[in-house]
């Protein structure tokens, strides 16, 4: 995979949160690219429409999203049980359970298995899990070689590109740039740019990878504790190739995965494909249990990942982040994604869900931009289908980076904090608000032009009138009219 | 007429009481809609009174995660109006505030006694088209606004307190109104509280797409029932000299042959 140089204006999007610039600062040159708006606002209209038809004819949606509510929400107050129970049913069908406590430990495991196997190769899954342990970048320098199987992520990781999306990770990359990320990278001369010519290059560059390579490494959808079951939904088939060519097969999950029963299923693939890809049912699901003797892969590993999940559980608010089944309807309803896009959240969890859940997995160490990146319209919570109420989780996020800032001297120098902290104390008498507001009219004053409106203002406030002008503030307050109308005979009144 | 004549003599013989919530911003800076709610109660036969300790719901510092604050102005709106018979509020985002959050803020930094005055209050507390409709049950409120207008559905407005087509039902009863839908009307302007400022160039772009669905539809004015969504899209507006304003729902309302909206002047 030595071919040309990416072109020279790519810069590879950061996605480590401990690392990734603050949201507004991340979402500036997205902003600036007319292509990139324009990939992610086709791409999102295509999806939303087709969620819309679907949820729209089924009539019980709203009771299917509470049964669906209902079952995360119970798995996860009884967590402990229900991964205990995988593991003794995974275990007794044959399967290998280990228990990783954060990202390092599982990349560890990772490598210890591959290193068992004598891999010097790997063929994966898509998965967002690996993605957040950041598992590829680690095999790599350890010497193994690394292959996607899912045709989005084929296109990124062949375009020295990150995911943007959840469900669909290459959305901001449009038909012209695959083609000429795969004619580069893949040297095919004169490649065309419709799907067939696409799909058909990615399938020879996949064939010889599947018949090859003898380990894969996937992610799950739901860990049934019930069977020790793990399943995973998927669009393309890849997946399915993957969990059942090679010899030995790993796979990697949230804790939060769990389901209770097997009949949760019925729910549950119900509302995610659904809400994922505007799908009745998805293509492919794979549903498999431990080992089976001469069919599928002989050895079988399941690591169950903490990384800061068990921590999320103990809030009672915030615990609903971990009911997300990652069907990404959050991020297609968001005004803010339709714009930015996903690198800008700076994580690979990003729009609605990933500002909640990013911060919460950093211990809000990091990311603390994120719970600020969003307008609290609600159009998450209208869409989700396991009913998160990301808003008020948001709001809760930012009660905490407050805390945080009151502790910290360099609030005195935050224009944001100060003129929150003065105006809570100017709302707290009639008097001050009211002293407050005639202050506030000689001080704006000089910027108020003969219209009536202010068009530039300097600090803080010229983020307001960069874009936008401003009313200044009229001679008269409703209070003060209303004091002076009592004053008066009422038929003056208006 | 004579419909509104008949519902205003009703009105008249059972004496509604309300008190007005004027909050911080519309006090200031859009008095002229405290004054269009004025008139338009009272022509409908509501005896209104306004206390003046007023100040403000609290919402922003809630929103942007000072809670101790947003508390303290909570707890002050339920102690300035547990006696009120209605609270009529024309910002559906200080509604939403009032159902939405109160109840956890007092939950986590009140006392029993303040939670039962809040749990006995919240059903008194109206949005103006909800208090309109569904207390005072008038559609028609006799108003006259010749000119085309197109709706800007808020999102608390449509999700928090789910108006429904309260707004669209008052507007269609307006004599004269050219009323023009709006397309992609659950779709946020962009504002966001302080997230405009935090967020000024992600709000920007959002608030560029928005105004390319209002602009199209040809109005004169775009209403809607919370004049913080109004002073983003007016700011624009206003920015580029775009042959639109924007007006609340309550001076439409208010407008009448004799008293048009201030805005028309």
């Amino acid at each position: 995979m030595n071919a040309a140089a990416a072109p020279r204006s790519h810069r590879r999007p950061v996605l480590d949160p401990a690392l990734a610039p603050p949201f507004p600062v991340a979402a500036l040159p997205v902003l600036r690219n007319p292509q990139l708006r324009k990939n992610v606002a086709h791409a999102i209209d295509v999806i939303q429409a087709k969620r819309t038809r679907l949820v729209e004819e089924k009539v019980d949606w709203q009771a299917l999203r509470t049964a669906a509510a209902a079952i995360r929400a119970h798995a996860l107050e009884n967590l402990g049980a229900y991964l205990e129970l995988f593991e003794a049913r995974c275990t007794a069908a044959g399967g290998q359970v280990h228990w990783a406590g954060d990202a390092a430990e599982a990349r560890e495991i990772v490598l210890d298995l591959l290193r068992r196997e004598k891999a010097s190769e790997v063929i994966k899954i898509k998965t967002m899990t690996s993605a957040e342990i950041q598992l590829n970048p680690f095999l790599e320098s350890a010497g193994i070689a690394v292959f996607e199987t899912d045709l989005a992520e084929i296109i990124l990781q062949l375009g020295d590109d990150e995911p943007s999306h959840i469900v669909v990770p290459a959305l901001h990359v449009n038909r012209s740039q695959v083609r000429e990320i795969f004619a580069r990278r893949m040297g095919i001369e004169n490649l065309s740019d419709n799907p067939q010519a696409l799909t058909a290059a990615a399938r020879n560059y996949l064939r010889e990878k599947f018949l090859r390579v003898p380990v894969a490494v996937g992610g799950a959808n739901f860990l049934i504790a019930e069977t020790g079951a793990v399943a995973v939904v998927e669009s393309e088939g890849n997946g399915r190739m993957c969990l059942t060519l090679p010899q030995t097969l790993i796979t990697l999950a949230g804790i939060e995965k769990v389901l209770p029963r097997y009949q949760d299923l019925e729910v549950m693939l119900q509302v995610l494909a659904r809400s994922a890809t505007g799908e009745r049912m998805n293509p492919y699901t794979s549903l498999w249990t431990g080992v089976s003797a001469g069919d599928g892969p002989g050895r079988f590993h399941v690591i169950l990942l903490d990384n800061g999940r068990s921590r999320i559980l103990r809030r009672k608010t915030e615990r609903q982040t971990l009911r997300c089944i990652r069907c990404a309807a959050c991020m297609n309803a968001c005004p803010v994604y339709r714009q930015t896009g996903g690198h800008a959240y700076g994580s690979v969890y990003p729009g609605p869900i990933g500002a909640i859940l990013t911060p919460q997995l950093m211990q809000l160490r990091h990311a603390q931009s994120l719970p600020y990146a969003s307008t609290l319209c609600g159009a998450c919570y209208e869409v989700c289908p396991v009913k998160i109420n990301i808003p008020e989780v948001l709001v809760d996020l930012r009660a905490q980076v407050t805390d945080q800032e009151r502790r910290r001297i360099k609030r005195l120098f935050d224009p944001m904090y100060l003129a929150l902290r003065i105006a809570a104390l100017v709302f707290s008498r009639a008097w001050l608000f009211h002293a407050a507001q005639r202050l506030a009219r000689m001080g704006l004053g000089p910027f108020t032009r003969k219209d009536g409106w202010i068009h530039a203002l300097p600090s803080a406030g010229a983020e307001w009138t960069e874009t936008r002008d401003l009313r200044g503030l009229p001679a008269q307050t409703f209070h003060a009219w209303w004091a002076n109308r009592r004053a008066r005979p009422p038929r003056e009144g208006r | 007429m004579v419909y509104y004549a008949s519902s205003w003599m009703v009105l008249q013989v059972l004496a509604m009481r309300a008190s007005l919530f004027i909050t911080c911003y519309n006090d200031t800076l859009f008095p002229e809609t405290g004054r269009a709610v004025v008139a338009l109660l009272e022509r409908l036969g509501v005896a209104l009174d306004f206390n003046p300790q007023q100040t403000c719901c609290g919402q922003m510092h809630a929103n942007t995660g000072f809670r101790r604050e947003a508390f303290l102005l909570a707890q002050r709106f339920v102690r300035q109006y547990q006696e009120a018979e209605a609270v009529v509020i024309p910002s559906s985002s200080c509604v939403a505030m009032i159902r939405e959050q109160y109840a956890p803020l007092f939950e986590e930094l009140g006392d029993a006694s303040l939670r039962s005055a809040f749990a006995a209050l919240l059903p008194r507390v109206f949005e103006l088209s909800e208090y309109l409709v569904d207390e005072l049950c008038v559609e028609d409120v006799g108003a006259y606004f010749p000119h085309r207008v197109t709706y800007h559905a808020s999102c608390h407005g449509l999700r928090a307190l789910a108006l429904g087509d309260r707004p669209g039902r008052l507007l269609a009863r307006v004599r004269g109104l050219d009323l023009v839908p709006l397309k992609n009307l659950d779709r946020c302007c962009g504002f966001g509280g302080t997230f405009s400022v935090k967020n000024g160039e992600v709000s920007s772009a959002m608030l560029a797409e928005k105004l390319r669905d209002v602009m199209a539809t040809g109005a004169e004015f775009c209403t809607a029932l919370d004049n913080s969504c109004l002073m983003h899209l007016g700011g624009a507006l206003h920015r580029q000299f775009a042959g639109m304003k924007t007006i609340h729902l309550a001076e439409i309302l208010a407008s009448t042959e004799r008293a048009p909206a201030e805005a028309c002047a």
